[in-house]
């Protein structure tokens, strides 16, 4: 019994102490923020990195489940007789749900483990400790511009991955189920609010801030070994993923 | 230099596609009319029962949409609902003692005032106030008020059966 409390105290301390090393770093990371922006070729590239080429993936994924959703939306209102308000539902749920979780952990998978990895194998091939000898900053030169890179994606990123999921839910529903078009614009413009596209940008600005500190936060604290590189690949996925599903349910909470 | 230019022209592409979503997403889905502003003009109408009637619900009359519902508040001087009522500059020409009406859209649609015109040859202004308006049917009344007619009937009825 008491080295099963033992236990349970290292786990708790571990757990304390891990929470208190992602806070420090991502009060480091907020403070070179504003002098990084000032500097913004190197953000731009990041940018570029997790965003634009996260774009084909996410068009896709977002292609197919608004197809889903038509698909499945028509067939739950048809029981009701309210086939009209496909367009309503798929837009409520793609706006608030579907958008920014999926296309967060979307991120997670493409961009996040390029950023972990990458991040790791630099730490592994002493390249980080080679900018620390030469006096510059690692965590300004290489891990800030993949921060913000992230952070300025997930919302872009989810905002397009809405627009074509509603395109593929009206695609289905409208072309192939036969509900009437207009009724799908309409009664969706008449419905939905300000708000509720509100909600979905505000949830996908969370995610990216927490996708991307995950991502570079596991990268840049990797073992320097092959096994090292791999285990941060591995746990930025799993707690990027976890961290998302939990920050929705408290965002939703909060916003609703 | 030159996959550098690659690289720019790529990025900017990706956000100007994201900003374009997020644009399509707030101008095309939502109900947001961009440009009306404070255009129009503002009438009141005091109703007994506002039922779910909310801010932003379409003021109608014979089905085209002349207005917004602007603010629902308690006044106390009548014990009534006031309802403030934003009408299209456009729409003139409703004359003074036209009547107001709370309807629902549909069976589970959202709750518009529809105006009935009157016969008035003066038009409503802004700042007037409508007198003629009908309140929201409540659903749980009407059905209560079945039931008991139901219940009253058959009570009679088995009275008559039973001596």
């Amino acid at each position: 019994m008491p080295a099963l409390l033992r236990e349970l105290g290292v786990s708790m301390h571990g757990a304390v102490t891990a929470l208190g090393a992602y806070a420090l770093f991502a009060a480091r990371l907020l403070a070179g923020t504003p002098r990084a922006l000032l500097r913004p070729r190197l953000v731009i590239e990041q940018v570029h990195n997790a965003g634009a080429l996260s774009l084909v993936i996410v068009m896709l994924s977002g292609l197919f489940v608004g197809m889903v959703l038509g698909l499945q939306g028509f067939d739950l209102l048809e029981r009701f007789g309210s086939e009209e308000s496909l367009g309503t539902a798929a837009a409520l749920g793609l706006l608030k749900e579907l958008g920014p979780v999926i296309t967060a952990l979307l991120f997670a998978g493409r961009a996040g483990t390029a950023l972990a990895s990458e991040l790791g194998l630099m730490r592994a091939t002493d390249q980080i400790a080679a900018m620390e000898m030469m006096a510059v900053d690692p965590v300004r030169r290489v891990v800030l511009p993949r921060f913000l890179g992230g952070v300025i994606s997930m919302p872009l990123l989810a905002a397009v991955f809405s627009m074509i999921g509603l395109f593929g839910a009206q695609l289905v529903g409208v072309q192939l189920m036969g509900v009437d078009q207009g009724q799908f614009w309409s009664q969706m413009r008449a419905t939905v609010e300000l708000g509720d596209v509100m909600e979905g940008v505000v949830k996908s600005c969370v995610f990216g801030v927490a996708c991307s500190l995950v991502a570079v936060y596991e990268g840049f604290h990797s073992a320097p070994t092959a096994e090292g590189v791999g285990r941060a690949t591995t746990r930025t996925v799993v707690i990027s993923s976890v961290l998302v599903l939990l920050l929705d349910y408290l965002l939703t909470a909060a916003l609703l | 230099m030159r996959q550098t230019r690659a690289i720019e022209l790529g990025t900017g592409l990706f956000v100007l596609l994201g900003f374009a979503a997020l644009f399509f997403l707030v101008t095309q889905i939502t109900n947001r009319e961009f440009g009306l502003g404070d255009a129009g003009f503002r009438v009141t109408a005091s109703f007994e029962q506002v039922g779910g009637l909310k801010p932003g619900a379409p003021v109608s009359m014979s089905g085209v949409t002349i207005g917004r519902v602007e603010r629902i508040e308690y006044d106390f001087s009548q014990y009534k609902a006031r309802v403030t009522m934003r009408i299209d500059r456009r729409y003139d020409r409703i004359p003074e003692d036209s009547d107001a009406a709370i309807y629902t859209a549909g069976l589970l649609g959202g709750q518009y005032i529809g105006i009935g015109p009157g016969g008035s040859e003066t038009f409503l202004a802004d700042g007037d106030h409508m007198e003629f308006t009908q309140s929201a049917i409540v659903l749980e009344n009407l059905i209560s008020k079945f039931l008991f007619s139901r219940a009253a009937e058959q009570g009679a009825d088995g009275a008559q059966e039973t001596p």
